[in-house]
């Protein structure tokens, strides 16, 4: 089975900038893959040059076994794109935008209208129609944003934070969306900031941060290897507690006022804490992909 | 890197959506062509050709007001080409990131900014044909010949579409568009011969105007309007398509090296 993309030791500079260093991955027919990273890693410059939108500095980039760089009006037909921005025409109506952009694909006007109606319905937008774009809600607004991205029957489907900034109903109808598209078969990359997200979506993800890829996996597994099963959480606790935890040989974060333990089985040890470290505000909870994350990338602010 | 991507007819898509959202407003967009000519009529042909009365002009006598009949749609031609293409397709470019949604379809750089010239240069003729038919009113237009004003307006079109276009794609914000106006548009409106003779200005200053596309195009639409179709229109014609053909490149390569990051 062909990749639907790949990379290989993929490289984007803007001057003296590097977006993206030495990146190197491939995404199964299929497949929903995730690319996660703090703001400045390199997502966005990574799938701008999959889309055919930013030329690539360095390495080779396949999409559909097309060569990017010389063939990007071949790859860019079947491909769907929802970017960061919520760029939709405030100028016309939610069916006319979706029509408009329909004649960029070339898909006849009769056909374009019947298709542009079925994604409004798929999209929950049927009923919003002849409404004019800037009118609609933010999550509508999304919503009409990846119904576009779907007008030329992509065989990639790709966005950039589909979710950031919409409300959970929100979120979780674009989710439910996107998993019935998964199911028939489209292959997705997505960037998000949003763990539950990668996790509910994604089959494999990639974290990367200062243009680099840092870690690749099953969401699950990768919470496997890189944390545990369990998470531990003190806040507040007794000053003994590290002296404790040293002892045992078990690592922690310590991040003054609380204390974050991963464990592979926290049940004992976490009574144990309890009891005799910390009365309140103790808490054990799953390992998630979010623990990864802050692993890996460190808790400074990426500004 | 250099991407091979040729200029196909898919920039007419561009030019559609142009079209679909003037056609939401055009009753509004209509308004301007037809009374701005009304209003300079009146203001100069009114009320300053009772001070004017008739110029000489190219050693003819013509009232003032036929005068400046056709310089007025040389005017629409170059405002309505060159703002469409500065502050309309910076809008698009900037705010409305309309450019980058086209740019992640098949749809090349080159493609959207000739669709948008090409629509400015559009602009240009639909404001021209109602503007033609205010002043044809009043009898300031000889048929048919007069009808060669629309191909000249899509010339003229371009050649401010792209003059704009190279603007749109230097300019870090909409404000600066001032300057280009103020250095270029304003003094072509005033000095392109268009409310008085070119040969009014000191010998320097006409060899100056030459330069600017306005006096031909002035030029031209003045001949064509009156109907004096001869061989004395083809050095305007050849240097306004000369000065399309050479700043239209210039618009997609600038543009080109905005647009793609």
């Amino acid at each position: 089975m062909n990749p639907v993309i790949e990379a290989r030791h993929l490289r984007k500079t803007f001057g003296v900038l590097v977006a993206v260093d030495d990146v190197s991955f491939a995404v199964n027919p299929g497949e929903c893959f995730g690319i996660l990273g703090p703001n400045g890693a390199g997502k966005t410059s990574t799938i701008r040059m999959i889309y055919g939108f930013s030329p690539i500095t360095g390495g080779t980039l396949t999409v559909f076994g097309l060569d990017i760089a010389r063939q990007a009006r071949a790859a860019k037909a079947r491909i769907g794109v929802c970017q960061q921005e919520n760029n939709i025409d405030p100028d016309l109506t939610v069916l006319q935008n979706l029509q408009v952009f329909a004649r960029y694909f070339d898909i006849p006007a009769a056909e374009a209208a019947d298709r542009s109606r079925e994604l409004l319905r798929f999209m929950a937008l049927d009923h919003r129609e002849n409404s004019r774009a800037v009118d609609l809600s933010g999550g509508m607004t999304r919503r009409l944003v990846i119904a576009r991205a779907l007008l030329n029957r992509p065989e990639l489907l790709i966005l950039d934070e589909p979710t950031t900034g919409l409300d959970p109903q929100s979120r979780h109808q674009v989710w439910e969306r996107l998993e019935e598209l998964r199911t028939g078969g489209l292959s997705i990359l997505l960037t998000t900031h949003y763990m539950d997200e990668a996790s509910r979506l994604c089959d494999r993800l990639l974290i990367m941060d200062h243009g680099r890829i840092l870690v690749e996996g099953k969401p699950a597994e990768l919470v496997r290897s890189h944390v545990g099963l369990h998470v531990i959480e003190a806040v507040a606790p007794a000053a003994e507690l590290p002296a404790y935890l040293d002892g045992l040989g078990i690592s922690y974060e310590n991040l003054g006022h609380r204390l974050i333990i991963r464990v592979e089985d926290g049940t004992s040890l976490y009574g144990e804490i309890n009891l005799r470290f910390c009365r309140e505000g103790c808490i054990m909870r799953m390992a998630t992909l979010e623990d990864v994350f802050l692993r890996l990338t460190g808790r400074e602010l990426r500004e | 890197m250099k991407l091979y991507t040729p200029i196909s007819r898919r920039f007419l898509r561009v030019w559609q959506r142009n079209w679909t959202v003037y056609r939401q407003s055009w009753k509004i967009s209509f308004i301007p062509p037809l009374f701005e000519p009304l209003f300079y009529l009146l203001a100069f042909g009114v009320g300053l050709s009772s001070l004017v009365g008739n110029i000489r002009f190219r050693g003819e006598e013509i009232s003032y007001i036929r005068f400046i009949a056709p310089a007025l749609i040389a005017i629409t031609v170059m405002n309505n080409a060159f703002f469409e293409n500065t502050y309309a397709s910076f809008v698009r470019m900037y705010y409305q990131k309309t450019f980058d949604a086209m740019m992640a379809t098949p749809l090349t750089v080159e493609e959207i900014i000739t669709g948008e010239i090409i629509w400015g240069a559009t602009k240009a003729v639909i404001a021209t044909a109602i503007m033609m038919a205010v002043i044809g009113l009043f009898g300031l237009i000889r048929w048919p010949e007069g009808l060669l004003l629309l191909p000249l307006a899509f010339l003229g079109g371009l050649v401010f579409g792209a003059a704009g276009m190279v603007c749109t794609a230097l300019v870090p914000h909409i404000e600066l568009f001032n300057l280009p106006v103020f250095l270029f548009i304003t003094p072509m409106f005033l000095f392109g011969g268009t409310f008085f003779p070119v040969e009014n200005l000191p010998g320097w200053a006409q060899k100056t105007a030459l330069i600017l596309p306005l006096t031909h195009l002035v030029d031209l639409s003045r001949a064509f309007a009156n109907g004096r179709i001869d061989a004395s229109s083809l050095p305007g014609i050849a240097y306004l398509a000369a000065f399309a053909a050479a700043v239209f490149p210039l618009a997609l390569s600038k543009m080109r090296r905005r647009l793609i990051k």
